[in-house]
């Protein structure tokens, strides 16, 4: 009988054509995190991503500190779209201290948080470019998102990190004349990314790169759990605005876009057909809002939680779901804070889409999974 | 922060040349007067026309032209002044320069950069100047394991390489450094050093990066060198020459481009993928392979490389201009130039010694000139255009784009080339 060893003490038996990479951190390719990439001449045998390299323990830290002050530094982990990383805290946190919020403050948080994802859609689209080698459209977007960064400064008086969305509502009512500017803003904004089409997608060398390349099913990306632009660009209809309206959005007329392809265009189009409709929902949210109110319910400082509960809530932030579990034990504090964020799902889609893909296309592939690395490793 | 430039106000444009040429005008009396005298008390002075060229003496030449005039032209007609100033070196760097600038703006202008809009005074002037410093300032970092010798050596053979193509580049009728018979067979030879020069820097550094895109740059140059030289034989074919001048020469009445608009195209194409510009950039596909084969080179080396990829730009370009555009040839524009500035009988240096009363320089070189520069900056331009409109293809639509398509219409070139030969159209050494 011969004896075999156990399967982790096995020599691996070493091929010499296969060479590994290592794909960041650091890298201009990778962002702030490591793909370890095994690549067979042009062609990759394995990836293996490790997001683990920003790690910031937010979760932990919310543990320590009140309902209120874990506002600030819960919109970290990306602060390009801090409205919407903080709006399913925000709706958790109503629940667990049990508090309405006024019905302005409904319609400035679509607002607030339709601009943050065309805001964070356009610094994705950016790099999205610079990853093709396309400097014209990492200077676009780049340039043209500042629009909309002067109108969340007007709104929040931050540029980046906002930390408007608070337990009851809003923090500050929007200034004097803010709806005219906006509305102006956004349709000039409008008409800038449609110009996008003309020079970057409709461009015969992009849409040679990123045809065919890394196609995710429709049955994998449901499978693999994926969220967001990459689910509906396999050919799923959903997106939690529409299926689990939450504030308003059950007032407005919101489209979902879907693409059949689930290749790398697809991927890559549909944040961009996305933040047309989120021009088109903060026009209907401008109209429908009352002019005049209240956008904060008072609360008492340091709210506790009734009791011990849990609550889930989620939103559609611009990478997908984004959802936020806290459970309470009564104290001003949380007991337990988890996140569920879309970047995380949609980055476990990735080996299984570079598996056999050209070295070439592994920038196209990873960056159309509409993915951020700081958010998967909170 | 706005992305939008501020209009132009004459009041405000006026003031800032005022203030520029404070600025000059001190740095001159500051740093020129020190430097000059210098120069002109420590160094050795030669002896010109049996006289012992003083500094006093030399301020009082400066004064009167009818003694440094032939000093001026006896040395343009030197070796020297052809190699290192015009047509050489010094011309090839400064249109390198310029181009790095002009880039830079065109760009700035198409994607709304700030950088060289504001950088400076005067147009973003300074942007240049900072990007210098920068890569001076720079540390010059070595891999440990690296080939150290051959790690140092490769940026500046590619300098090397870069300037002999250069030299090779007839500027105007009698105007060229190295007047070479087989000079387009010289240039195949030239050309031929990139991807060994590539090859070996990126061996060199011992780095998994820099060597997958060495072999990329291989692959790339070796299979697009194909398509280049075989769209050069239409010209061969028609000129019956390999010499540059004679090529150019011959397209007095008519530039090849005519005849040849296939090769011309295939010979733009190839030349992009050369000279590794986008959308062939593939050897620094800087989101893949970091920044290619250059991914170790820091500091000045890089921007050694960087000066060599630039006068390599100038001299393709130059090479398009002559093989496909005319070369020198044009209407007269220059204003002629009195008798006595031309051809003053100054008979010196090596090339004019062997032919006496040789003019040192003619009016149909100034007029040459002119035309061969505007044509190479409109080249030059168009070769840095796709920066702005394409995104970075891949390398096996590279190699198919070269093997598959290129290779088949360089040789429909040369049946056209050949047709028109034997319909009699045209004939060896020009229009029949």
């Amino acid at each position: 009988m011969t004896t075999e060893l156990p399967p982790g003490l096995a020599l691996q038996k070493v091929d010499e054509r296969i060479m590994t990479l290592n794909v960041g951190p650091q890298h201009p390719g990778s962002g702030h995190m490591r793909i370890i990439v095994q690549i067979d001449g042009d062609y990759i045998v394995a990836c293996d991503p490790d997001p683990g390299y920003v790690h910031r323990g937010e979760e932990k830290m919310a543990e320590y500190r009140n309902y209120i002050t874990n506002i600030p530094h819960l919109e970290r982990p990306v602060i390009h779209d801090s409205c919407n990383i903080l709006y399913p805290y925000v709706l958790g946190v109503e629940e667990i201290v049990g508090i309405e919020v006024p019905e302005r403050a409904k319609y400035v948080r679509v607002i607030a948080s339709e601009l943050n994802r065309c805001i964070y859609t356009m610094y994705w689209l950016a790099i999205y470019g610079i990853f093709l080698g396309h400097s014209t459209m990492f200077m676009w977007p780049a340039g043209d998102r500042e629009l909309l960064i002067d109108l969340m400064e007007k709104m929040t008086g931050a540029r980046v990190t906002h930390a408007h969305f608070v337990p009851g509502g809003v923090r500050n009512d929007l200034p004097p004349n803010f709806e005219d500017v906006c509305l102006r803003q956004v349709n000039y904004f409008e008409k800038r990314i449609k110009e996008y089409a003309a020079v970057f997608y409709d461009n015969p060398i992009l849409i040679s790169r990123t045809r065919d390349t890394g196609v995710l099913s429709r049955q994998d990306a449901i499978r693999l759990g994926t969220t967001g632009s990459v689910l509906r660009a396999s050919g799923v209809d959903y997106d939690l605005r529409l299926k689990e309206p939450y504030d308003v959005y059950d007032e407005l007329d919101v489209h979902t876009n879907v693409m059949k392809e689930g290749d790398s265009y697809a991927r890559s189009r549909v944040p961009w057909l996305d933040m047309m409709e989120s021009c088109n929902i903060i026009r209907q949210a401008l109209q429908k809002m009352p002019k005049s109110g209240s956008v904060r319910t008072k609360l008492k400082p340091n709210p506790k939680g009734k009791g011990l509960n849990s609550v889930y809530k989620r939103v559609e932030s611009g990478r997908g779901s984004l959802g936020c579990y806290i459970v309470s034990d009564g104290k001003t504090e949380p007991y337990r804070l988890k996140m569920s964020v879309g970047s995380f799902r949609n980055l476990i889609a990735l080996p299984y889409l570079l598996k056999g893909e050209k070295l070439g296309n592994m920038p196209s592939v990873y960056w159309s999974l509409n993915y951020w690395p700081v958010e998967a490793d909170r | 922060m706005s992305v939008i430039a501020p209009k132009f106000k004459l009041s405000e444009f006026i003031k800032s040349l005022l203030d520029n040429a404070f600025w000059i005008l001190l740095l001159l009396v500051l740093v020129g007067i020190p430097a000059i005298s210098i120069l002109l008390f420590a160094i050795e002075m030669p002896v010109i026309n049996g006289e012992l060229l003083t500094p006093f003496l030399a301020l009082t030449w400066i004064a009167d032209p009818s003694r440094t005039l032939p000093i001026i032209k006896a040395f343009m007609a030197t070796d020297i002044f052809r190699v290192m100033a015009f047509p050489g070196f010094g011309f090839a760097a400064l249109l390198a320069a310029g181009t790095i600038f002009v880039e830079r703006k065109m760009l700035a202008k198409l994607q709304l950069r700030v950088g060289p809009f504001y950088c400076g005074k005067v147009e973003g002037i300074l942007q240049l100047m900072g990007d210098g410093l920068k890569l001076i300032s720079k540390e010059i970092i070595i891999p440990a394991k690296a080939d150290k010798p051959i790690f140092w050596a490769a940026p500046v053979m590619f300098v090397g390489a870069a300037a002999a193509f250069v030299a090779l580049i007839p500027v105007a009728p009698g105007w060229v450094v190295a007047d070479v018979d087989l000079g387009l067979l010289g240039v195949f030879a030239v050309i031929g050093f990139f991807p060994i020069i590539t090859i070996l820097s990126a061996w060199s550094a011992n780095s998994k990066f820099p060597f997958i895109g060495g072999i990329r740059a291989l692959f790339q140059m070796v299979s697009f060198e194909i398509p280049l030289i075989l769209s050069l034989l239409g010209v061969v074919i028609l000129t019956g020459t390999l010499n540059l001048s004679e090529i150019a020469a011959s397209q007095s009445s008519f530039p090849w481009i005519v005849f040849l608009p296939v090769g011309a195209v295939v010979f733009f194409i190839t030349m992009l993928a050369e000279l590794e510009r986008i959308p062939f950039d593939l050897p620094e596909a800087e989101s893949e392979i970091v920044a290619g084969w250059l991914t170790e080179l820091s500091g000045m080396m890089y921007g050694l490389v960087q000066l060599g990829t630039y006068l390599k730009l100038y001299a393709f370009a130059a090479l398009f201009v002559v093989l496909f555009l005319g070369g020198w040839n044009g209407p007269m524009v220059v204003p002629p130039f009195p008798a006595e500035i031309i051809t003053d009988g100054i008979v010196m240096g090596p090339i004019t010694a062997k032919i006496p009363g040789l003019p040192v320089f003619t009016q149909e070189m100034l007029n040459g000139t002119l035309w061969f520069v505007l044509k190479t900056v409109g080249v030059i331009f168009f070769i840095l255009l796709p920066r702005g409109v394409f995104p970075r293809i891949r390398i096996d639509m590279l190699l198919s784009l070269g093997w598959t398509k290129l290779i088949g219409l360089a040789f429909v070139n040369i049946f056209i080339a050949l047709g028109l030969l034997y319909a009699g159209v045209l004939g060896p050494g020009g229009l029949q």
